[in-house]
């Protein structure tokens, strides 16, 4: 009896530890990679000017999509641009920009301003499709192929290390 | 006569049953889903962007038609376990549900035999 005692004790102090030792090392920060080749998520965006809709079935057309999600009052928008007109230039690659809770006007002025790297351009007013791609704040970038998988999703904004991972991966 | 009466309160009981299960609260399924841009609230307790488009999705899946349970698998599928304060049971994390009835059940036999020994 004793033995079995000291063994529950030996075996409770040994889960109290692994317990701690997962709890501190766990990274509790919002992880993404849940997403990674799933499916991509149904959807029907409105264009940006109004005049169609885009689904899935528009993102069959090239071999990979990058979807960025961004606004003109996001800052890290306009650090991550740049990247993005360099990307608009790969043609294995089509550019969806999805314009997140932002003003058309506003819109407009920061693509005149800095360029418009979007093959398609949507608009997402009141953020409730950014939820289908599982957006908590932008800017956001999926990258997806062909078959609609999703290979990547980047959160904040594009980096150098990204573009040349894109770069890898599409050619 | 008995029969019919039977039959009246089944299918008043059955279409009582059915709209309680339809009846689902928002602000329940806001005090169960995490806010992500938030130092520990709910997105019942937050006013973000990120709690705001939240509660019209989740008034849209209500909707829609989807339960409770429905709508927490949607979220954890968008955004993973994370957002979910109560996890829905699965293989990772079992062990958290399954732990505190083995604990329960050695604690209870450690007493038990313990009490014995002592008599």
């Amino acid at each position: 009896m004793q033995k079995i005692i000291k063994i529950i004790i030996l075996f409770f102090f040994l889960f109290i530890i692994g317990i701690f030792y997962l709890g501190l090392t766990k990274d509790t920060n919002y992880s993404t990679s849940s997403l990674i080749n799933k499916d991509t998520p149904e959807f029907k965006i409105i264009s940006f000017d109004d005049s169609n809709f885009y689904t899935r079935d528009d993102l069959k057309k090239n071999n990979y999509t990058l979807i960025n999600f961004w606004a003109s009052w996001c800052a890290p928008c306009k650090i991550e641009h740049p990247i993005l007109m360099k990307l608009s230039q790969k043609k294995k690659l089509m550019l969806l920009g999805i314009n997140f809770k932002d003003k058309n006007l506003q819109a407009k002025t920061f693509l005149s301003d800095l360029g418009n790297p979007y093959d398609l351009l949507a608009k997402d007013k009141n953020g409730k499709q950014s939820v289908k791609f599982g957006i908590y704040g932008i800017p956001e970038s999926i990258l997806i192929n062909k078959d609609l998988i999703i290979i990547k999703k980047f959160v904040g904004p594009l980096s150098v290390d990204d573009y040349n991972n894109i770069i890898k991966i599409i050619e | 006569m008995k029969l019919n009466l039977l039959l009246l309160l089944f299918i008043v009981f059955s279409k009582f049953s059915l709209a309680a299960e339809k009846n689902v609260d928002p602000n329940l399924i806001h005090k169960n889903l995490r806010c992500l841009v938030c130092q520990g609230q709910s997105i019942s307790d937050s006013n973000s962007d990120f709690a705001q488009t939240i509660k019209l999705v989740v008034k849209d899946l209500i909707d829609e038609g989807k339960t409770e349970d429905e709508i927490y698998e949607f979220m954890s599928d968008k955004y993973g376990d994370w957002i979910v304060f109560k996890p829905q049971f699965n293989i990772q994390n079992s062990l958290l549900w399954i732990l505190p009835y083995i604990a329960l059940i050695f604690g209870g036999f450690f007493i038990f035999s313990f009490l014995k020994k002592r008599q």
